[in-house]
């Protein structure tokens, strides 16, 4: 038989697991981002042109192969590392050359950037060279936005829905 | 790993000292740390298997079923999800402490390196059904989860794309993706389940359900809390908007603020290098292991005592090799064997009394076979005199009885106190080498060796083969359950029990048959009278 002492004290041991589980699954709050702040995102996979264009096959070539492997052209696999570039109100924040991904280098290059900002009228411009020229940008976009505290804004690129979509 | 390990078992001790004295050591839950995780498991499978049952997946739905539950339907699904929620959170704490005990108590090397390992594996799958389990809310919370997760995995150079661009805006996602998440926050458990039960292969007679008290107290005050603070959520994610201030389950998402601030290569580095050390931690530094129990064939006659008294699995039968007329024999698995000796205690040809042939055991451990104990004895019982001489047959794990600088005491040291046939309290009477035995051990409830003072208690209390034989006066016999930490109890009760022994008249043979234990009667007492 329990004695009251006894009952009263694992009462207590209870009461102080419970406020501990009750406590630490909710608190301390963490803060992971200044609600007064904006962030900018931006993430896209692209595969840029292949590193040198395609050519003809001659005849004599196209008849040395088999007749299944007969490719009129042939186009190497590798493509080019883009050029990225982000500017914010005139200032570049973001500069990089993305490689293609793949043992052969013939996969999309891929970006997955997070850039918090301050709240407030912004104007972006995103420049993409997927080609194999060396200087300028093939893609160029600017856009104004007004940025709101806490809102997340996504810049990707789809060349399909043309070319660098914010949202 | 000393200098971690003697802290933190001291700290162990002392709590659950503590402990004995508030819930008795049935119920005291530092001795059912592993039990109590499987109790919550249960816990959580039952009430996640409610609320599945009103759980929508789809992008609004995950959201606005999960507040029908806690706001509509909080009276059943909204306190289910609550014990869901805590039951979960509980399972962390007993995982984390059934973990460091093993450490801090040195039960996770040689023979038991298996439980450690998949001890550890578990850790894993528990951390990641949990996360998942908050990323079906879909709130702000699961936003922020879900998007630190996939930033944590794109570290991997294994994804085409960036698996966290499925988050990057709401054209991105999916609501086919929660029937995935849901799917995983089902295997998971199912997995870790098995694994939980691959944990328990090695050992026998696991505990897998805490004493009906205890459970009953822990599910009230699950309950409690359910009803005090339920599990709530917070905003529905919304990903045009960065989660701000977050109100964080910190059992479950530790990790996210160190992706955060300390970058998610560090955190691979952190989470697999520390499962790796923890993995490695039985052979960092190789434990020197005794030698493992042997069976001597000629005085082993198949009775399986020591099969059944295993705490390890380490002892099989096998059908007869040596023609003997015996349909089985025992054989020992050294890489299970942890020689803690409960099998020899086991061992009814462990016979001290035996004259005919040699003092040979039908199972042995090499560095401390029976002979010897039984020699050991005969050497101790010599500086004893009077009418208080005591010897003492105590674990290596429990309090050290020699150290008590009592007089008049012999103390005869043993691997577990489940080692010790009955026979040798009989012998040491009956031949006069001593007037009282002490056999002690690990607190109650509480065995170095799992369940070694399980079994003494019931073959002194003759309910256990081998029993303790009738004849004996059991007034000369004291038992003390107690921790290296509890010498001024063991003091105290063998200064008494020497006490009493000068008081008891010179032939005590036709006398009650009563064990004590800690002073008091334990309820065993019968009228018979010895032979």
């Amino acid at each position: 038989m329990m004695k009251p002492a006894q009952i009263i004290a694992q009462a207590t041991v209870y009461a102080l697991f419970a406020l501990g589980i009750g406590v630490l699954s909710t608190r301390p709050s963490y803060t992971h981002f200044d609600p007064a702040r904006a962030l900018i995102k931006v993430s896209f996979a692209h595969g840029g042109e292949p590193v040198t264009a395609c050519r003809k096959r001659s005849r004599a070539e196209l008849k040395a192969l088999a007749a299944n492997m007969r490719k009129a052209s042939i186009c190497p696999r590798q493509r080019v590392a883009l050029r990225f570039e982000l500017s914010l109100d005139n200032t570049v924040i973001l500069s990089e050359t993305l490689p293609p991904t793949g043992w052969r280098g013939d996969g999309s290059s891929k970006i997955y950037r997070r850039i918090p900002t301050t709240a407030g009228r912004h104007t972006i411009v995103a420049k993409l060279r997927d080609s194999r020229r060396d200087q300028g940008f093939d893609h160029v976009s600017r856009h104004t936005i007004t940025l709101v505290p806490g809102q997340s804004l996504s810049i990707d690129f789809k060349p399909a829905h043309g070319g660098f979509i914010y949202e | 790993m000393e200098f971690l390990k003697r802290p933190m078992k001291f700290a162990f001790l002392w709590l659950e000292g503590w402990f004995d004295r508030f819930f008795g050591p049935k119920w005291n839950p530092f001795y059912c740390l592993g039990a109590l995780g499987y109790y919550y498991f249960w816990i959580v499978a039952a009430s996640g298997i409610y609320i599945f049952i009103f759980f929508d997946t789809g992008i609004p739905q995950a959201f606005t079923s999960t507040e029908y539950m806690t706001h509509d339907q909080w009276y059943l699904a909204g306190i289910m999800r609550s014990l869901h929620r805590y039951a979960s959170d509980a399972m962390v704490v007993m995982v984390l402490m059934h973990l460091c005990r093993e450490f801090a108590f040195d039960r996770y090397r040689g023979g038991r390196w298996f439980s450690w390992v998949t001890g550890v594996s578990t850790l894993w799958l528990v951390f990641s059904a949990g996360v998942t389990g908050y990323w079906l809310v879909w709130d702000k919370l699961a936003q922020y989860i879900a998007i630190a997760s996939t930033e944590w995995l794109d570290w991997l150079p294994i994804f085409g794309e960036p698996i966290a661009r499925n988050f990057l805006a709401s054209s991105h996602f999916d609501g086919r993706f929660f029937t995935l998440l849901v799917f995983m926050h089902i295997a998971i458990p199912l997995f870790l389940l098995f694994i939980m039960w691959f944990h328990l292969q090695r050992i026998s007679y696991a505990k897998v359900n805490p004493a009906r008290g205890l459970a009953v107290g822990t599910l009230a005050m699950l309950f409690v809390l359910s009803l005090v603070k339920p599990a709530i959520s917070h905003e529905m994610a919304n990903l045009a908007e960065v989660p701000g201030v977050l109100n964080m389950d910190w059992f479950y998402l530790w990790a996210y603020p160190m992706i955060e601030h300390l970058g998610p290569g560090f955190m691979w580095a952190f989470a697999g290098g520390g499962t790796l050390l923890l993995i490695l931690v039985p052979w960092l530094p190789p434990k020197k292991r005794r030698p493992a129990a042997v069976v001597d064939l000629k005085n082993c006659n198949g009775c399986t005592r020591c099969v059944t008294d295993c705490p390890f699995r380490a002892v099989n039968m096998q059908p007869r090799t040596d023609g003997a007329p015996f349909r089985e024999e025992a054989v020992v698995d050294p890489s299970m064997c942890v020689s803690c000796g409960i099998c020899v205690g086991a061992c009814p040809t462990a016979m001290p009394f035996r004259r005919a042939s040699d003092l040979v055991a039908g199972i042995e451990l090499p560095d401390l076979s029976v002979a010897h104990i039984r020699a050991q004895a005969h050497e101790a019982a010599v500086p004893l005199n009077g009418k208080d001489r005591i010897i003492a047959f105590g674990c290596d794990h429990g309090c050290d009885a020699a150290k008590l600088g009592i007089n008049n005491l012999a103390f005869v040291p043993l691997r577990c106190a489940g080692m010790l046939l009955p026979s040798f309290i009989d012998y040491v009477l009956s031949k006069n080498l001593a007037d009282g035995v002490v056999v002690s051990g690990c607190r109650e409830g509480e065995c170095h060796h799992r369940i070694g003072n399980v079994w003494v208690d019931g073959r002194l209390a003759r309910e256990r083969d081998p029993q303790l034989r009738r004849r004996v006066p059991v007034e000369r016999l004291l038992k003390n359950w107690a921790a290296p930490t509890d010498r001024r109890q063991l003091f105290t009760e063998i200064s008494a029990f020497q006490a009493r022994l000068r008081d008891l008249p010179e032939d005590d043979a036709a006398t009650r048959l009563t064990l004590v234990n800690g002073g008091k009667t334990d309820g065993t007492e019968t009228s018979e009278t010895a032979a």
